[in-house]
């Protein structure tokens, strides 16, 4: 496997120093948009849906709280020493777990190079992991759905963002083979 | 040498998008389960609802693939009717064959006469042509998935002495004992791939990042303790770590993986009819870089071509990898 790039850190700084309170509101849209786009994505999930998740970019100042609740999914940034309880937490490079996401990666294969680190319930990580992997999503795709009847309009500008902020940082945001691809 | 015969390239899928991928990557044939305890990889998120697996049937056949489905648990008392009715599904969607290796099952499964090709699963660990033949004979199975204990001359000796196809392994984790009457995750955690279709039940799994090493429990108990930058296995005892005497280490075997692709012309010699990946657990990228690989290699093989050697590393237990028993190496 190729090295998993890592957030500049030019980039973690300015997040160190950005309010929580702008990501945390469009995280919560994302989620909420997430279980209007893909209730198989919950579904799959069945009672480990119940739990809660701390995701965990390394290379990041912050983490993220995910609920997957299947009736009101809620997703927030927190700083890492103000988590909270957890009953999974699933932690590694930005890159690595976007890349989970998109299908760029194996979870395995993360694990067993120790690129991926998973603590707490076990189960719930699991059906995490094979549930978004079901799921064939694009990240990129799902931001331009946040502008609800204007997603289609908003669809190129957040493919060409998101290549641009692949080139920036490393970390790809799309599928791979997609690219700027409608 | 004779010409190569042809080969199936039969792969794993723990989801419906695995299955797309490796139907798209080149597979011949999927296998895949319920999402229940009826097949040996019941692991949380994954396999098969009812609906999908009725539209993965029709996706796999619109591609020209065959879908084999596992049902190769073993019923306990009283919850026959959930593998029976399992089979019976099975024949409504128009899967291609059931994988199955309980007795019972494969008695109704043969007298429903519903259409369904019958293979013997490897939990059946029929290792012998006396075996292979009592199945064959019974129940009219068409294929036996071979124990990974065997070598490539064993396998040769019995494919001459049976009339029946067999499948092999040829690539992914690596199951070192008697497949369907391994106990080990039983006496750790009460469960077993066996009755609840879970070796080594996530449930069961503790992991705890400890000054850089990563310790690993299993029903409590610690069974590995891995320092930075090692390779993590999967936390099953037979990867585990322990002391015998003055010895300390991997007792069972190491953790690394099948792959088996250089002796892909042995195998065909041998008369193999079909090779199986591993790893229905694992996610659609592991699938479509997996079947890709062989499926290339298969067809370089059919084409007289020298098979490439894929490098397949990265993605395995261990990051190593072995020809297992079909060469004995082993200590």
């Amino acid at each position: 496997m190729n090295a998993i790039p890592q957030l500049p850190p030019m980039g973690a700084a300015a997040l160190r120093l950005a309010p929580l309170a702008p990501l945390s509101f469009v995280a919560a849209r994302f989620a909420r948009s997430l279980g209007r786009r893909h209730p198989a994505l919950f579904a799959r999930l069945g009672e480990e849906a119940d739990k809660i998740f701390l995701i965990d970019p390394t290379d990041l100042p912050l983490a993220f709280r995910l609920l997957p609740r299947p009736e009101a999914p809620r997703l927030e940034a927190v700083r890492r020493e103000a988590a909270g309880s957890w009953d999974a937490r699933v932690a590694g490079p930005l890159a690595a777990l976007i890349g989970l996401v998109h299908g760029a990666y194996d979870g395995d294969a993360l694990f067993f190079s120790r690129d991926l680190v998973i603590e707490g319930d076990t189960s719930a990580v699991l059906a995490l992991r094979n549930a978004i992997d079901n799921e064939e999503m694009d990240l990129a795709h799902e931001a331009a759905a946040l502008f609800g009847p204007f997603e289609s309009l908003a669809r190129r500008p957040a493919l060409e963002l998101a290549a641009f902020a692949a080139r920036w940082t490393g970390v790809a945001l799309t599928r791979p083979g997609q690219g700027t691809r409608e | 040498m004779t010409a190569p015969r042809s080969i199936e390239l039969i792969c794993p899928a723990g989801t419906p998008a695995a299955l797309r991928g490796a139907v798209e990557a080149g597979a011949h044939a999927v296998y895949c389960g319920f999402n229940d305890e009826t097949n040996a990889r019941n692991f949380p998120g994954l396999n098969f609802s009812r609906e999908e697996m009725a539209e993965a049937i029709k996706f796999a056949h619109n591609h020209g693939a065959k879908v084999l489905v596992a049902l190769n648990t073993f019923p306990r008392a009283g919850t026959f009717w959930r593998w029976s009715k399992a089979v019976d599904d099975c024949a409504r969607f128009g899967a291609d064959a059931v994988i199955l290796a309980d007795l019972g099952l494969l008695d109704y499964a043969a007298r429903r006469d519903c259409g369904l090709r019958l293979h013997l699963s490897v939990q059946a660990a029929a290792a012998n042509a006396d075996a292979i033949n009592f199945y064959a004979r019974t129940f009219g199975v068409k294929r036996v998935v071979l124990p990974r204990v065997l070598t490539v001359q064993e396998i040769a000796a019995i494919n001459r002495e049976i009339d029946a196809e067999t499948e092999v392994f040829i690539f992914g984790g690596l199951c070192v004992m008697a497949e369907g009457r391994c106990s080990l995750s039983s006496y750790a955690t009460g469960k077993s791939p066996n009755m609840n279709g879970a070796c080594s039940p996530a449930s069961h799994v503790e992991y705890r990042e400890a000054g850089g090493h990563l310790v690993s429990r299993l029903g409590g108990f610690a069974i590995n303790r891995v320092a930075a930058g090692q390779p993590a296995p999967y936390p099953t005892l037979c990867k585990g770590v322990f002391e015998a005497g003055d010895y300390k280490g991997h007792v069972f075997e190491d953790p690394v993986s099948l792959d088996a692709a250089a002796l892909i012309p042995q195998l065909n010699e041998a008369g193999v009819t079909a090779l199986k990946i591993e790893g229905r657990q694992r996610s659609r990228a592991y699938t479509e870089a997996v079947v890709r690989s062989f499926r290339r290699a298969l067809d370089d093989h059919a084409a007289g071509r020298p098979i490439a050697a894929g490098d397949l590393r990265a993605l395995t237990e261990g990051q190593q990898t072995t020809s297992g028993a079909y060469r004995k190496t082993w200590r």
